[in-house]
């Protein structure tokens, strides 16, 4: 890569080292986060609330909070977002990279028309002409599902489902590489979640865009993805293909997210949880940060911070845990007693 | 929508149209009053039967009759004609204010609250400091610094009540920027100047212009405080404020007529903008709900 950086990138995005650090705060929000997505493949960001997913996917379009200052590169397409200057940066909001909100119900001026909310990005940034603008816009909208009609409504006139697939034809508008969805299902309901993810998944391998998903939903995760990252407290904890990942977690934090999952399958009794709360933003810690829930840890844990390694024998994967053999050793033992 | 407009206690009391289910009659008929009252001003040269500086020392307090329909005042000026071609200097006074004070006061709020920082405090600080000034008072110093006439006092009056509307819009602003689709827009490569001129404008519009109606009523009844203290139009010009002091004396002689007239004007028309300004703002009030 070093010889043609900006040619010919190897991923649509590479996220490295990035560290996140914000005013007030005792620790970096994200400390050193590495990520790829490649060209047409779906990568899932998977943790709780808080572990800083929702801000890694959002450094990508540099939309920090205030007062944030980073380290580290945030590379779409070889060019680095967080060095980019302001001409730059728009040029990559329209064209290169695109953002599915949580909430389509506000993330669009409710007092627009569709039309104009899916077609101004291109008329006002690139100069597009209304007429051309307007014939992509309806070919979007066919391409989620949706007739023209929709153009001259109002988004209170539509459905949550058909809302947030207003909002993928926008954002695939520019006919971005990179496509990021910030728990995109999280505010509809089960039944259009579906319809939603399997809208992005074909939309994904149609329009050849990258697709990273921001979720808490491990379910999905696995069904939608090729690639998991689970991140705790600002790190990613563990990494891998999705079905090896969930088949057998090498993190103990991958394990008892899974663990706590509600199964129906499952035995009636309460529910698994993880002991403990994730680390408060104004305590320093030393080690590794989920040492203090961890039902594995040791001394070691608390003093020493655990090197993203590859597991041994699946070299795409990578944990950071100095107990990932203990914790496999267990799930081995625990599969023979069932 | 948590931003309150600023309303005058009192006259907001006065809101006989409560019945929302009925028909909004007393709306109708203030927006029907204000139409003739605009019209009127607007067509005074044609519509006026005498000329309203026209003196006639002989007839002076004559009652209404044929062709002087309202009176004549203590000059002998016909009262109908003054009061029709006083509801021009009357209305674009008031006019003059509203717009200075929202074009102002829109831009001072929307570059504060969008922008935020030293400019918001420093924005808000000065616009602040005019609230601790009687609106009033300013104009009385402004117009003794440079002296009778129109603009002058719709300048004072405007610098007045421009705090009311930059305060509205900054807090308007500051709720609309959180609104998650101005992010939206962010990401899809438009620029802040851009979401504020072609979204958050245009949200926030509605609320700003009900508060300028309304303060449309305040800045007339201001604006006729001042003509009647003698410190605003010019002596001669047809002005109702200006009526009432002129009939002052008339009062003391027993003929009422001439100063009662143009007060009933200005209250008529004050509350007509009031119930008016007060429904749009409800109605705009109910939009977002």
């Amino acid at each position: 890569m070093t010889t043609t950086p900006a040619k010919t990138p190897e991923f649509t995005l590479d996220v490295r080292g990035l560290r996140l650090q914000l005013p007030g705060a005792a620790r970096p929000v994200l400390a050193g986060v590495d990520l790829t997505v490649g060209a047409r493949e779906t990568v899932a960001l998977v943790g709780e609330s808080g572990s800083g997913k929702s801000l890694t996917s959002r450094s990508v379009l540099r939309l920090l909070p205030p007062g944030a200052t980073t380290e580290g590169t945030v590379a779409v397409q070889g060019e680095d977002v967080l060095t980019m200057d302001a001409k730059q940066l728009r040029r990559l909001r329209t064209h290169t990279a695109a953002m599915i909100f949580q909430d389509p119900r506000a993330a669009i001026n409710p007092l627009r028309r569709v039309g104009d909310f899916l077609t101004e990005s291109l008329r006002l940034n690139a100069g597009t002409p209304d007429a051309d603008a307007t014939e992509r816009a309806v070919r979007m909208l066919e391409a989620v599902g949706l007739t023209d009609r929709v153009l001259r409504q109002y988004p209170g006139q539509l459905s949550g489902g058909m809302l947030q697939r207003v909002m993928i034809a926008a954002a695939l508008m520019g006919d971005p590489a990179l496509i990021l969805a910030d728990e995109p299902t999280t505010a509809l309901d089960v039944t259009t979640q579906a319809e939603v993810v399997g809208l992005l998944d074909d939309l994904r391998e149609r329009f050849g865009t990258g697709l990273l998903f921001v979720t808490h939903d491990l379910g999905l995760a696995a069904a939608i993805s090729d690639r998991v990252y689970v991140m705790y407290a600002g790190r990613i904890a563990e990494t891998g293909p999705a079905e090896a990942l969930f088949e057998q977690p090498r993190h103990p934090y991958t394990a008892a997210l899974l663990r706590s999952t509600p199964r129906l399958d499952a035995p009636a009794g309460r529910l698994a949880a993880i002991q403990g709360q994730p680390p408060s933003l104004r305590e320093e810690l030393t080690g590794c940060l989920f040492a203090a829930r961890c039902p594995f840890a040791t001394q070691v844990c608390t003093e020493d911070l655990p090197p993203h390694l590859p597991v041994p024998d699946e070299p795409s994967r990578l944990v950071a845990c100095h107990h990932s053999d203990r914790l496999a050793d267990q799930l081995a033992e625990s599969a023979l007693h069932d | 929508m948590t931003t309150a407009l600023v309303r005058r206690p009192g006259l907001a009391r006065l809101r006989l149209s409560r019945n929302r289910t009925g028909r909004p009659w007393l709306y109708l008929l203030c927006l029907g009053f204000l139409a003739v009252v605009v019209l009127l001003a607007l067509l005074a040269p044609w519509l006026s039967p005498h000329d309203p500086n026209a003196v006639d020392l002989g007839n002076a307090l004559a009652g209404p009759s044929a062709s002087h329909p309202l009176g004549v005042d203590g000059s002998g000026r016909d009262t109908a004609s003054r009061l029709i071609t006083g509801a021009r200097t009357s209305l674009l006074g008031p006019l003059g204010v509203v717009v200075f004070s929202t074009v102002v006061g829109v831009v001072v709020g929307v570059t504060a609250g969008w922008r935020g920082g030293w400019l918001d405090s420093l924005l808000s600080r000065t616009t602040e400091l005019v609230f601790a000034f009687p609106g009033l008072l300013l104009a009385i110093l402004i117009v003794s610094i440079y002296g009778e006439g129109l603009i002058a006092p719709v300048v004072a009056l405007g610098v007045a009540y421009l705090p009311y509307v930059s305060r509205l819009t900054r807090s308007l602003v500051l709720a609309e920027r959180k609104r998650p689709y101005v992010e939206a827009y962010r990401v899809q490569g438009h620029s802040g100047l851009q979401i504020c001129l072609r979204h958050v404008l245009p949200n926030i519009a509605p609320v700003v212009l009900a508060q300028s109606t309304i303060n449309f009523g305040y800045a007339l009844i201001d604006l006729a405080g001042l003509s009647f203290l003698g410190l605003g139009v010019p002596a001669l010009t047809p002005d109702w404020g200006r009526m009432v002091f002129d009939g002052e004396s008339a009062i003391q002689s027993g003929y009422p007529l001439s100063a009662i007239l143009p007060c009933a004007a200005i209250v008529l028309t004050v509350v007509a903008f009031n119930v008016v300004g007060e429904r749009w703002a409800d109605q705009v009030a109910r939009r977002d709900r």
